[in-house]
């Protein structure tokens, strides 16, 4: 599915772009000034445009990927010294009857609950520094209940939906920019922004609890 | 309203360093060697920060030229009917594309809708409350599979779609509902 969405993302862009210059280089009058527009021609065209984007966006993965190492150890570091004095366990206890619900098939004693949690304890209240590391250590704690090493287990995909759609109590940055741009009452959105996220994580995890089951009974046509 | 929003903000300034106080000191109670413990942990920040480096290159790239194209804009074009039928105002049509493709992107896009319309206005109540309410979808697919080096996502994507398609229909029908000119 990525596979598709992530090479069609990259053929559209390349063929509007080139059919923009296409379009524009038919309109420009080809007599007049050809020197100075030469020069820019990589900022003019809408494919070098492009270019530059990609080329940006490849150091910009980078910078994220590392600023985040420092945050990361951090977090890793607090969450195996609470695994170890044994808090994670009384965390994912309390919170069990919801949890086995939403992943039956792991130990509810199990490091991934915890650490589930609290991604998003993190996110629901816009800790997002907080919250990917703890994110990503759930994540690695679900890839050692996954047979599969190289396909996303259902449990995986029942997290990250969760988690995309995460409920934010106070959406800071959107209240902040309201604020900065002149809004008598720049918090206005923080009920309706709850209500969104509550929409979209009860279809989301409805999607995924559908899908699951289906694919169950196609395995199991006895059942 | 304002009280609710005191005791969140106090909770978010004190959760970091009570999670903090709390985890060492039980590890250090409970007899855990809190100081090598937390290296060990520690160092696992390393491998996972360089693990996602290549999934993150593929997404962003792919993403930042969608947006450098103009294709958005193109497709709002194309979609507009559709939004016609749910009541959506087709000036935040490009918002609801750009939410869960680029976390930056929307940022800019809420601004700029705000500056233009004025932050409250309708249309800047609908893209604030879509940037405030979900997010960004493909970045954290290709952060979080790639911590673990998945490479075949299933339907993690279409499912985190038609959930941010929902989040961002109900901003639009709650906004609508909620306004006072």
């Amino acid at each position: 599915m990525l596979n598709h969405i992530w090479i069609w993302l990259i053929i559209i862009s390349l063929l509007i772009a080139a059919g923009k210059d296409i379009y524009q280089e038919a309109l420009t009058d080809k007599s007049s000034g050809t020197e100075a527009v030469e020069k820019n021609l990589n900022e003019r065209t809408s494919l070098g445009q492009v270019t530059n984007a990609a080329l940006d966006a490849a150091g910009l993965a980078v910078k994220i990927a590392i600023g985040l190492i420092g945050i990361m150890a951090l977090w890793l570091g607090l969450m195996r010294v609470a695994e170890q004095a044994g808090m994670t366990n009384v965390l994912a206890r309390m919170v069990k009857p919801v949890t086995k619900r939403l992943f039956p098939s792991i130990p509810s004693d199990h490091p991934a609950i915890s650490a589930m949690l609290m991604n998003i304890s993190a996110s629901m209240l816009g800790l997002s520094n907080a919250a990917t590391p703890l994110g990503l250590k759930a994540m690695d704690e679900l890839q050692k209940l996954n047979p599969d090493k190289e396909r996303a287990s259902d449990d995986m995909i029942t997290f990250l939906v969760i988690n995309t759609s995460a409920i934010t109590l106070i959406p800071a940055t959107a209240i902040a920019i309201r604020a900065s741009l002149g809004s008598a009452n720049p918090q206005q959105i923080v009920i309706p922004s709850i209500i969104a996220a509550t929409m979209a994580t009860i279809v989301g995890v409805t999607t995924v609890k559908l899908i699951q089951f289906f694919k169950q009974k196609k395995q199991s046509p006895g059942n | 309203m304002e009280l609710i929003k005191t005791i969140i903000d106090w909770l978010s300034i004190l959760a970091i360093p009570f999670i903090i106080f709390l985890f060492l000191v039980t590890g250090y109670i409970k007899k855990v060697r809190v100081y090598e413990v937390f290296v060990d942990g520690a160092k696992e920040g390393f491998d996972i920060g360089v693990k996602i480096i290549p999934y993150l290159v593929a997404m962003l790239v792919a993403i930042a030229m969608f947006r450098a194209s103009g294709a958005i804009d193109i497709f709002g074009y194309l979609l507009s009917p559709l939004t016609d039928l749910i009541g959506m105002p087709s000036e935040v049509l490009p918002m609801a594309f750009m939410r869960p493709l680029s976390g930056s992107g929307s940022l800019g896009v809420m601004s700029e809708l705000m500056k233009t319309y004025g932050a409250d206005s309708l249309i800047g109540f609908i893209a604030s409350t879509m940037y405030g309410s979900t997010e960004t979808t493909f970045y954290v697919l290709a952060v979080y599979f790639g911590a673990v080096n998945i490479k075949n996502t299933r339907y993690a994507l279409p499912a985190g779609l038609i959930a941010d398609v929902a989040g961002l229909i109900t901003a639009v029908y709650i906004c609508r509902f909620l306004f006072i000119e």
